[in-house]
């Protein structure tokens, strides 16, 4: 067993990972290391309840000071590490700092996709990522402003959401022909756009922004087809970027993401890759990888490494999970629709409660989308994880419900 | 601050100071008890905080709303005293509440 862990990021993942490694015996030095300045914090709630205010910066914490000291974790919150020497078993920040490791956790995490336009650094063009940002964002979110949000993802469409409520007007721009195209079905899109112009939110799809106008704040954004949507505020949520530059300057395997194996283990049987940064087997999708954005990731991974580290037997995999709040909707998804060749929607859109299920040709389940429906996603997540099989006109029959269709998957 | 005991399956008991305002699943979290997962953070996503709530309590705790009663009854062992702790805030009336953790929240 290793006696020095050094664990690199301070996020979701991170804490989980040094959670877990206490939790399973390990009584080793355990050295954490952010470079945000805060103790680890939960992200999710930065584009819906901490942005509106409802939760404050206490309870987007994830755990206290005391709670670290009493896991016996060194933190250190503004360690930013730029090398990793595979050989010395050691990474140096940028200010000169070198830690040494048996094993080390790389959860680095990603970081904003720029706008890659004229006029991306006025002020009032925001980005969401950090607690930071939530409040540079929350600060500019006053009653009457114009909002103009690029990219209609969930960040986008969170940051909408939030925004109507405190009385700003919102539009939103999206390069395709449909929000949420690159994660959801036409008709979760159908859904959440339909949803977000009846709260009075603005919607564009099919444009293409050109520039931000403006002298030194923003004053509009400019789009291909000669409009200009004059705005306040810009929110700028065109995805993420892994952040695994050290780990590929130190010979890594990492195109999209750190790859690591299915105990979360990279091309270096001393390091580990968890969370966003991380390109992972896709053990329920044959043989697949990829990166999962989500905090079902983080958490999974971790307890992966930690387990891999102490020897302990490996945590069973879920199907992959995400949510979304927006409104008074909640969006649950399990699994990866990749593949699927048909789907299946269980209720009634217009109720704003149903659920669409993805199947492959055996009548595999793969994905389920569900709007306001915990059955749908908690039978549907549990039925991806083991593979099952059902029968497309059972799920579409509201008389049967989720338990007996799980129980026959 | 209300008083919180969490009674883990084992028997093990936890006594802890929670801030009026915040959330039963919190105080666990926050104060390392083990037994309350939480994934999601408090959004009830995920069905990984339920306790059963003392029966001298459950009345005061009021009634699940509807995400949650729906997400409940998928959780393991489900009993009347089920509830999401996420879903319960602390208040001065619930100072001294006491809740069991169940074997597992997988």
């Amino acid at each position: 067993m290793p006696s020095r862990i050094v664990i690199v990021g301070a996020g979701q993942a991170a804490t989980q990972a040094a959670t877990s490694l206490r939790a399973g015996g390990y009584d080793g030095h355990l050295v954490l290391l952010g470079n945000e300045g805060l103790l680890p914090y939960q992200r999710p709630p930065l584009s819906k309840a901490y942005l509106s205010g409802a939760m404050g910066l206490d309870r987007v914490v994830l755990k206290p000071m005391e709670a670290w000291d009493e896991d016996k974790v060194e933190v250190h919150l503004d360690a930013e590490v730029t090398a990793l020497d595979r050989q010395a078993k050691s990474v140096t920040t940028r200010d000169g700092q070198t830690f040494v490791y048996d094993a080390l956790i790389l959860a680095t995490g990603s970081r904003v996709r720029a706008l890659p336009c004229p006029g991306a650094d006025l002020q009032g063009v925001h980005y969401l990522r950090s607690i930071a940002d939530a409040d540079g964002l929350g600060q500019d979110m006053q009653s009457g402003k114009r909002l103009v949000v690029i990219g209609g993802g969930y960040i986008g469409l969170e940051v909408a959401a939030v925004a109507r409520k405190a009385g700003l007007e919102v539009t939103i721009l999206e390069a395709a022909p449909r929000v949420l195209a690159r994660v959801a079905p036409p008709v979760i899109s159908d859904f959440f756009q339909t949803l977000h112009r009846d709260a009075g939110v603005t919607i564009l799809t099919d444009v293409k922004v050109t520039a931000i106008e403006g002298t030194d704040c923003v004053a509009g954004v400019a789009l291909a087809d000669g409009r200009t949507i004059p705005a306040d505020l810009v929110l700028v949520g065109i995805g993420i970027i892994p952040n695994a530059e050290v780990a590929r300057e130190a010979g890594l395997k990492a195109e999209d993401g750190i790859e690591t194996d299915v105990d979360a283990r990279t091309s270096d049987p001393a390091i580990f890759a968890i969370g966003d940064c991380a390109s992972r087997p896709l053990v329920h999708y044959g043989q697949r990888r990829g990166r999962l954005e989500s905090v079902h990731n983080a958490l999974e991974q971790a307890k992966l490494a930690a387990a891999a580290i102490l020897g302990l037997p490996r945590p069973v995999e879920e199907a992959p999970w995400f949510w979304s709040d927006q409104y008074d909707i909640k969006l649950q998804i399990a699994g990866l629709s990749t593949g699927a060749t048909y789907s299946v929607v269980r209720g009634d859109p217009s109720q704003k409660r149903f659920a669409v299920f993805h199947l492959d040709a055996d009548n595999r389940l793969l994905a389920v989308d569900a709007i306001n429906a915990p059955p749908e996603f908690i039978v549907g997540k549990q039925v991806i994880a083991r593979h099952g099989q059902l029968a497309p006109a059972r799920l579409a029959d509201m008389s049967v419900s989720m338990k007996e269709i799980g129980a026959g998957a | 601050m209300a008083k919180v005991t969490y009674i883990e399956h084992s028997g093990t008991e936890h006594v802890i100071e929670v801030p009026v305002g915040t959330t039963i699943m919190e105080g666990a979290v926050k104060n390392r008890v083990p037994g309350i997962d939480a994934d999601c953070g408090g959004a009830c996503a995920c069905a990984t905080c339920h306790v059963f709530v003392d029966a001298a309590w459950i009345e005061k705790t009021g009634k699940p709303g509807s995400m949650e009663e729906s997400m409940l009854d998928f959780a393991e062992g489900v009993t009347p005293l089920s509830r999401l702790s996420c879903q319960i805030s602390m208040t001065a009336e619930l100072d001294g509440i006491v809740v069991r953790l169940p074997a597992a929240q997988h």
